[in-house]
């Protein structure tokens, strides 16, 4: 701990949030600005005969308009996919276009069609509705199981059966031999539902064209404004680099479904210059319903196999992943490489194998949304073992326990080879359990749950242990598996003559508190104030590079970096400093803000050096002047934070509604600079994940109608359906980054999904219910104990 | 989210309001709290020519007490029923049900006149004026007339009001004396709408129940008093498994709604468990 | 056609002809540049839009600027007062009651009414005043927590 790190100091973001001053891309109004909207299809699949914009262009206010022919005609290519992911066989991933605006046929209910653009936004909704698209409807198929089988409707022509790629990690024959001599297996069949992400500010997107200095700049509400440049540039609108500014300001909200290069921002981009103006796009919420990256949406067939002590000898999956009608940007990797990779867990499994299947649907794409894959693994594993507990007749705590890999911290003990590709860095699992099972005080529960019986009262609980790989990701490793970028960070710290200290970083802030939590590692290590520290992020002219912020990668990789520029800048003042000192840089020690020469009180501030580096009248030979120094960080491993969830439910034996009455978390993070951001970090995980076991779900009929796009149909979490949250941690440092770091974004969603219906299911036990779908919805849960009460 | 053009007309009487209707006629919609209106106006699902704001006018917004029966005007926000002393005196479920509508920025806003005449199929209201024996006053160009909750709501977001017609109030009678009511609905877990709401009024003389009324809200595709359930009760004694019996006829004879949050079983299961709970808590009420 | 409304902003009066259908939200944001109230939804179920009109709660999307004629109203912009900021804007900060800051507004609009209402409310009066108002980010507990922290410091 220093006298920054390691505190909850009070985020110096917020002033400008609790006063209405934040700026996010919806509030800047540019000179001359004209507005779009967006026409979009109403139906899942269908051919486009014709489009007629008389009317539209006829309309009071309307600037132009532009079809998915005016996209064709100038050549622009669509969106492209970050991650190939080949067929078994080796034939290359099925990437089919996806287009600013289609031509011939759409394939999701809100592909895009048109775009009109006005004076007005009012202007340009009124005109929208004129515009006269004729579609002839074609069938659709939504779910990725059917959507694989022969004869389901193609979403695109040139991939046969609407596989993307198919895939499979681990030992295939050895799995199947550990399965065929496990003394028991226990199976279970079940879908991972779709859910919408639905940060709470919708998209947003401006382009603004410069014709007198050729330049483009587009304000965006993205996670990683770098990548949305050089996607934008390169792949799409084939724009120079150097004459395109990117801006990503306040962000209300990721969760990921802000990562991905989206048609809009191109569109804006290209429209802008089309007519010389800037262009605005903001969705409705009905919008991002249909337009957003969706989250999970997998069928999954899932074996675990145990020997009759209940350890775990063999995991066989089968899933059928949905990434919908196009290939978002990172769609492909999720659940592969952030799905498959995480099926060891936190057990010591000697045989896993995962077999996959990607599949095109006729719905909106799925892309990573909190966790990614991860929350996939974690639920799959954790009902596996809850359930095989339940079959074995074993305590669920207990045979994870059994099963667990023993501590290792990475330094002393080595890093734990999975069977499915990845190396652990540090990990103490059984501490966790163990004292989340202490806070929820396991062993009295169960009484207390017998006591509730007897007056009618179903009282449920669950664990679930987590692992997952953060700290996103190493470039060489990334790369060998098929990334089309490298997943380093950079930072800039800039020392200015006085002393004050400008941060430039690549990771990005949309609610994580970048500007307190990094400018307390800033401040400590260089032993100045707080407020001397300044964090810029989120604007390609002013931060050098960057690949944002997902994957809770930011302090682990984004920190890393920063910590690295920081070394550089103390080293360099270290000379200076021995220079004015008169002495020996070796004979120096930095602490506290200041150079001392060992032994003796002679020593020089931080701030006299800042200021010689920039007046350098008195200055060692052959130094540069200025104090500036640029660092890109590629992490040599992922991180792998880990932890122990606990729900405890209670089940209304009349209409089935579950209410939430407990929920402990106790996680393992690494290192922690700020304490209160990290809590804050779980808390909106865990109101995630559990809505997720509870609440969301995005439905489609099957026509391929979204039925439930609306805040009036789609559950979010909300105050009073949530308790007050019991939070802990353990620590254990990340050994292969200099902060210790592992990462905190994504655990709380990922852990407390399994947790939740593993509870509902153990309330319910009496009724000998194995599973019900997610979410559990009082309808779902009422329906497995009626079907209980009858078997 | 932006509603498509229309003509504003603020009118500061009922008669102000009336002219204007008959006026503008079909290609008007009166305009109170906004909080039906607006939203399907903002999706476009809805799109008048011209809104008449009633929002303004003052006669409509009084909540008084007068030879026992308890009047609310037409613009009488839900907050303001839910806090008023006089509702809450005459017809506490009313006060309460009112207090359960939405959340608290739609209950500052939406008005009770403005919700009878959405006539929402999960509205919340419409059980327990049901129960209540409210009727429902309105005015038109033929004068004003008095309809019976019974009689206002017909069909699926379809009510009694003619051509032209505005609510102008609701009136209550006094309760049974000694009577319990209550409203308990489960809640459409998205919109909070009622997926099943139930009203009920017990009043007992001595152990049994001498009068019994009980009322849904969206269970079919419009608000009803149950008489399966209240035949069965009245007269019986008020004890659970006397309940239980009577609830167990929920719903019959209905088309029951389904939904992917609630399937016909599900919400006719609901509707009679709902029915017990309403009744149990209105009999111990009495 | 413009229909002329004057309304008190944050104790300052406006006066603008405004088209009908002007939505009072976009009012504030586009008409005023107050762009601290925000837009999240187009059903009236985030709160995010969450004002003070003539002293009460209200979502500004979901009532048309002509209404507010003549209607003193509060946004998010006008709750400090000379220079100091609101108690309930310092125990956002003080208990971590926001991340994103994008429902942060509406949240604080929506407490300042509960707490008008009700000075020292249970952790479930809290939760359930808070209905009308999602957040994606904290999960409410953080948010609840600066809520009965304001409560104490105002009582």
């Amino acid at each position: 701990m220093g006298k920054f790190i390691g505190q909850s100091i009070k985020r110096v973001e917020d002033k400008r949030f609790t006063t209405g001053h934040g700026r996010y891309t919806d509030d800047i109004v540019l000179p001359n600005m004209t507005y779009a909207q967006i026409i979009r299809s109403p139906y899942a699949h269908a051919r486009i005969n014709s489009v007629d914009t008389k009317a539209a262009a006829a309309h009071p206010g309307v600037v132009a308009i532009f079809t998915g022919k005016d996209i064709a005609e100038a050549g622009i290519n669509g969106v492209p996919c970050g991650w190939q992911v080949d067929f078994k066989n080796g034939d290359t991933m099925k990437e089919p276009p996806h287009p600013l605006l289609v031509a011939d046929k759409v394939r999701h209910v809100g592909d895009a069609v048109a775009i009109v653009i006005a004076e007005t936004r009012e202007a340009a909704k009124d005109a929208a509705e004129l515009v006269e698209v004729d579609y002839e409807e074609l069938p659709a198929v939504t779910d990725p199981y059917k959507a694989v089988q022969d004869g389901a409707p193609l979403v695109h022509d040139e991939a046969p059966k609407n596989m993307a790629y198919d895939w499979e990690l681990g030992d295939k024959e050895k799995t199947d031999a550990a399965m065929a001599s496990a003394h028991h297996i226990t199976t279970l069949e079940f879908v991972n539902q779709r859910l919408v992400p639905n940060a709470i500010e919708p998209r947003s997107a401006i382009g603004d064209y410069d014709a007198t200095n050729d330049k483009y700049t587009l304000y965006t509400t993205s996670q990683n404004p770098h990548l949305t440049r050089l996607l934008m540039c390169a792949f799409v609108l084939g724009l120079p680099e150097h004459k395109v500014r990117v801006v990503a300001p306040d962000v209300g909200g990721g969760f990921g479904s802000k990562i991905f290069h989206y048609i809009e921002e191109a569109l804006v981009t290209w429209c802008s210059q089309k007519i010389g103006r800037p262009v605005k796009w903001t969705a409705e919420r009905s919008e991002s319903f249909m337009t957003d990256a969706h989250g999970r949406d997998h069928v999954t067939k899932a074996e675990m196999g145990f020997d009759k002590d209940g350890k775990i000898v063999g995991l066989r999956i089968n899933t059928w992943a949905n990434l919908g009608a196009y290939l978002s940007t990172f769609s492909t990797c999720v659940p592969t490489w952030l799905h498959g990779t995480l099926l060891q867990g936190l057990y010591t499994t000697p045989a896993i194998h995962i077999d996959l299947v990607a599949a095109f649907t006729h719905t909106t794409p799925v892309d990573a949304y909190r966790g990614a894959g991860r929350p996939e693994a974690t639920y799959l594993l954790e009902r596996l073992v809850e359930t095989g507990a339940r079959e074995l007749g074993m305590d669920p705590a207990e045979l994870r326990l059994k099963n667990f890999i023993p501590p290792f911290d990475g330094v002393n003990q080595p890093g734990y080879q999975t069977q499915v590709a990845l190396q652990y860095d540090s990990g103490n699992y059984e501490q966790v359990l163990k004292k989340a099972l202490e806070i929820v005080d396991y062993d009295n529960f169960r009484k207390e749950q017998a006591e509730a019986r007897k007056q009618g009262k179903l009282l449920g609980i669950g664990i679930s242990t987590y692992i997952e790989a953060c700290g996103i990701a190493p470039s060489a490793v990334v790369g060998a598996l098929g990334a089309r970028a490298g997943l380093y960070e950079s930072a800039q710290v800039r020392i200015q003559p006085t002393g004050k200290v400008s941060v430039y970083t690549g990771s990005h802030s949309h609610g994580q508190g970048h500007e307190t939590t990094f400018a307390q590692v800033v401040a400590d290590k260089l032993g100045i104030a707080l407020e001397d520290v300044e964090i810029v992020h989120g604007d390609s002219e002013a931060v050098a590079f960057g690949m944002g912020t997902y994957g809770s990668r930011s302090l682990a990789v984004g920190g890393s970096a920063i910590v690295k520029s920081l070394d550089k800048v103390i080293e360099k003042g270290a000379k200076i400093a021995a220079h004015k000192l008169e002495a020996a840089v070796d004979d120096l020690e930095f602490a506290n803000g200041a150079w001392t020469v060992k032994g003796t009180d002679k020593s020089i501030a931080f701030g006299d050096i800042a200021l010689t580096a920039y007046v350098p009248h008195d200055y060692p030979e052959g130094l540069e002047p200025g104090l500036d120094f640029s660092s890109f960080y590629d992490p040599a491993n992922f991180t792998y934070p880990f932890g122990a969830h606990i729900a405890v439910v209670e089940v209304d034996k009349e209409t089935g509604k579950v209410t939430l009455k407990r929920f402990v978390a106790v996680d393992d993070v690494g290192n922690v600079i700020n304490p209160m951001i990290v809590e804050g970090q779980i808390h909106g995980g865990l109101a995630q994940g559990i809505g997720q076991a509870l609440f969301e779900e995005a439905i489609y009929d099957e026509d391929g109608q979204l039925v439930n796009g609306t805040y009036m149909d789609y559950t979010m979490p909300r105050a009073d359906d949530l308790p007050s949250f019991e939070t802990d941690r353990t620590v254990t440092p990340c050994p292969h980054n200099p902060l210790g770091v592992k990462g905190a974004g994504e655990a709380g969603t990922i852990g407390s999904t399994p947790a939740v219906v593993n509870a509902v299911i153990d309330a319910l036990s009496e009724y000998g219910v194995k599973d019900i779908r997610m979410p559990l919805t009082p309808q779902r849960v009422w329906q497995a104990m009626q079907n209980g009460k009858q078997s | 989210m932006i509603p498509a053009s229309f003509n504003y007309h603020r009118a500061s009487s009922v008669n102000e309001a009336l002219d204007l209707l008959k006026q503008y006629g079909d290609d008007a919609r009166l305009l109170a709290g906004g909080h039906s209106l607006l939203p399907a106006m903002k999706l476009r699902m809805n799109a008048p020519a011209n809104l008449i704001d009633i929002g303004r006018i003052a006669e409509l917004n009084s909540i008084r007490v007068e030879n026992g029966t308890l009047h609310i005007g037409a613009g009488a926000t839900h907050s303001a029923i839910a806090a008023s002393p006089d509702v809450q005196g005459h017809a506490p479920v009313l006060a309460d049900t009112a207090g359960m509508i939405g959340d608290v920025q739609v209950r500052n806003k939406g008005t009770i006149g403005g919700s009878l005449a959405h006539a929402d199929p999960a509205a919340d209201y419409p059980a327990v004026l049901l129960i209540l024996n409210a009727s429902i006053n309105v005015i038109g160009p033929n004068g004003t007339r008095s309809i019976a909750a019974g009689d206002f709501f017909q069909d699926l977001y379809v009510t009694a009001l003619e051509e032209n017609e505005i609510i102008t109030g609701v009136e209550i009678p006094a309760m049974p004396q000694g009577a319990g009511a209550v409203y308990l609905k489960f809640a459409q877990p998205a919109s909070r709408f009622a997926l099943v709401g139930c009203a009920a009024l017990v009043k007992k003389d001595g152990g049994t129940c001498s009068e019994v009324r009980v009322a849904f809200t969206g269970v079919g595709n419009m608000p009803f008093r149950d008489s399966g359930v209240e035949g069965a009760l009245t007269g019986q004694s008020a004890d659970a498994s006397a309940i239980e019996a009577a609830a167990a006829q929920a719903a019959g004879g209905i088309d029951v709604l389904s939904d992917h949050f609630a399937g016909e079983d599900y919400r006719t299961h609901l509707a009679r468990v709902y029915a017990r709970r309403a009744l149990s808590q209105a009999a111990g009420l009495a | 056609m413009g229909i002329p409304i004057t309304v008190q902003v944050n104790g300052v009066s406006h006066s603008h002809e405004v088209e009908p259908r002007l939505l009072l939200a976009h009012y504030l944001r586009d008409v005023l540049r107050l762009t601290g109230t925000h837009i999240g939804c187009d059903t009236s179920s985030c709160g995010a839009c969450t004002i003070l009109v003539d002293g009460k709660a209200v979502k500004s999307c979901t009532m048309l600027a002509v209404q507010a004629d003549g209607a003193e109203i509060t946004t998010i912009e006008g709750l400090a007062s000379n220079g100091e900021l609101h108690p309930l804007q310092k125990s956002f900060n003080e208990e971590h009651g926001l991340q994103c800051g994008f429902c942060t507004p509406g949240m604080i609009m929506t407490a300042t009414d509960l707490l008008a209402n009700n000075p020292s409310p249970s952790e479930q009066e809290i939760r359930h005043a808070l209905e009308g108002n999602y957040c994606r980010c904290t999960g409410y507990h953080n948010i609840v927590k600066a809520i009965q922290n304001a409560a104490n410091t105002q009582g």
